[in-house]
């Protein structure tokens, strides 16, 4: 299914976030969103996932994300939000499955597909040995991956998770990555933000550079990602290399036109 | 699922010692005999008409306040939530205090628990009026503690304007919260609203263990917050502002219970729920025996023996094992 954005737009407290966007992302796509801080990855992801009121399309298939209901929308769009939050002092296993919830009747017990679910998404996240520890005595890359793992679970077409990369140790970067990679070869969209533009120019299939609410380029990492629009949007100079497997861009330094706020 | 069979047998146990304690001295045949048939006539009064309902009460206010407290505190991820903290107890006894002022309270058995019931339905509506507009819980909250403390504030200004110094210690001994001389119609007009809050919360049980993850997560599983927030504030409202009509109010069990039961259990929200009711309805009826056993003669309010063990209880449990405390 197509993920398919028509002048998107939306406000909070009467400031545009996010200015009249338009794209389309075919299903099996890894898509990197970028930008600097403040650029709208957050509320173009929220807004996705239904969380905001918005102007304009959002598409996903035939499917209408913008009025959808959200237990049909908990089977379409799983999400991960940029705050992490655990609640109580629950084992990592329950936790995880927590992301089975709109694929069970209210008072259903875990089927044998929802702890085949589980399982797969523990072990995408590399978390399986943690299963029966208590999520919040856990480090903070360790609780972002159980977290990370219960979108997994949740098993939807549309997989939007916001900075699963942040606090993950150099491994548990390159693993994540290549777990959303796995997800996307089977078909599914997943949209992720990042910061790390090595990450996304590696990993990621196509890349949304956002700026200031707007859509400042989208497509593949080596044209999105080109000395003139990090210079632009996010004021730096990189050092560009590449490997066997990709590019390697590493900001170096700011250019003179570099944003002080 | 044996937790939940230990505390049956518990409640169950509790049930039957409330039935057979009072001032009264029957024996425990006679007791019996005049609970179903056959025993004196002053045997059936007392045990159909003051015992049964004292302990049926305790059984259900205890059961509606401890599950109270344990949708409370999962729905707000909160483990200092308690019904007070919404305001739905305070209104509903400042309710039942208008009720005492006005004089109405003599006017008709239903008039004070009237009162309180229209007390919490007032602070539900102005709740699900500002939590409806603006979405997250921490809203909810404050205004639950703004409500509580005009309640409070209201409930002061009464007694300060009451008639005779009479009128207010009735005031404030309704206020300390009792089981005592309550009768088969107050169960009938209590009963039907508890159990209606507990329906409604028990409909909240996926909503709140989603809600461990926050409401954005909650959101993306499928939860409907507005729906959520309606059967939670409902709920609590239903179950706490019928308890407060007939007893008055008795603190400290929707706060305590939830904590002692949590480790008991998984720790997710809805595992929780049928537990600390069953929890509450326990620690209730224990209290209302021991109020009996403590001070056979003047009696203590249920309320004030709640509050003493309670307070200093969870302060220990808060020092003891704050890691506990989720």
């Amino acid at each position: 299914m197509d993920l398919h954005a028509d002048n998107l737009s939306v406000t909070l407290a009467n400031r545009h976030v996010i200015s009249d966007i338009g794209f389309k992302i075919k299903p099996g796509v890894l898509v990197g969103v970028l930008g600097p801080n403040g650029a709208g990855k957050s509320t173009l992801m929220r807004a996705l996932n239904g969380q905001l009121s918005v102007k304009g399309d959002i598409r996903f298939g035939e499917h209408d994300l913008a009025v959808i209901g959200p237990a049909a929308r908990a089977r379409l769009v799983a999400y991960l939000p940029q705050q992490r939050t655990i609640g109580w002092r629950l084992t990592v296993r329950d936790l995880v499955a927590l992301g089975r919830l709109p694929w069970r009747a209210f008072g259903q017990r875990a089927s044998a597909r929802d702890e085949a679910a589980i399982e797969r998404a523990m072990e995408m996240a590399d978390i399986a040995s943690l299963s029966p520890r208590i999520a919040t005595e856990l480090s903070g890359g360790e609780q972002a991956r159980v977290l990370m793992a219960r979108a997994i679970a949740q098993e939807t077409p549309l997989l939007i998770a916001d900075e699963p990369a942040s606090g993950l140790d150099a491994a548990h970067q390159i693993m994540l990555m290549r777990s959303l990679k796995g997800l996307a070869a089977e078909g599914k969209t997943v949209l992720v933000s990042l910061h790390d533009l090595t990450l996304a120019a590696r990993w990621c299939d196509e890349v949304m550079l956002l700026n200031e609410g707007n859509l400042a380029a989208l497509g593949s990492p080596e044209t999105v990602l080109s000395d003139e629009n990090l210079a632009r949007i996010y004021g730096v100079t990189a050092h560009r290399a590449q490997d066997g497997n990709g590019l390697i861009i590493a900001p170096v330094g700011l250019t003179e036109t570099a944003p002080t706020s | 699922m044996k937790l939940c069979m230990s505390l049956i047998l518990l409640v169950f146990v509790l049930f039957v010692v409330s039935l057979l304690v009072g001032p009264a001295e029957l024996r425990v045949e006679d007791s019996i005999a005049g609970l179903f048939a056959g025993g004196s006539e002053a045997a059936a009064i007392i045990m159909r008409e003051i015992r049964l309902p004292r302990a049926l009460l305790g059984l259900a206010i205890g059961m509606s306040l401890g599950l109270s407290g344990a949708v409370l505190q999962g729905f707000l991820r909160n483990p200092l939530a308690e019904p007070g903290v919404i305001g739905v107890s305070s209104m509903a006894a400042l309710g039942a205090v208008l009720v005492f002022y006005s004089g109405l309270a003599g006017s008709s058995l239903y008039a004070l628990p009237a009162g309180a019931l229209i007390g919490a339905l007032l602070a539900i509506l102005v709740l699900l009026a500002i939590a409806a507009r603006q979405g997250s819980t921490l809203t909810l909250i404050l205004a639950g503690v703004a409500l509580s403390s005009l309640a409070g504030a209201l409930t002061a200004l009464v007694l300060n304007l009451s008639p005779n110094p009479f009128a207010s210690y009735e005031i404030i001994f309704w206020l300390l919260g009792s089981l005592k001389d309550r009768s088969m119609e107050h169960v009938a007009l209590a009963l039907p609203l508890m159990a209606a809050g507990w329906f409604l919360i028990a409909l909240s049980a996926r909503a709140i263990d989603a809600l461990s993850l926050g409401e954005e997560a909650a959101s993306s599983l499928g939860i409907s917050m507005s729906l959520t927030r309606f059967l939670i504030v409902a709920g609590v409202a239903l179950c706490v502002g019928a308890a407060t009509a007939v007893t008055g109010t008795i603190g400290f069990i929707g706060l305590v219970i939830p904590h002692l039961i949590r480790p008991l259990t998984n720790r997710m929200p809805s595992s929780l729920l049928l537990p600390a009711g069953l929890g509450g309805a326990a620690l209730l009826l224990a209290a209302d025996i021991a109020a009996r056993i403590v001070l056979p003669a003047g009696e203590l309010n249920v309320g004030v023996l709640t509050a003493l063990i309670g307070a200093p209880f969870f302060l220990w449990l808060v020092v003891r094992a704050r890691r506990e405390m989720l």
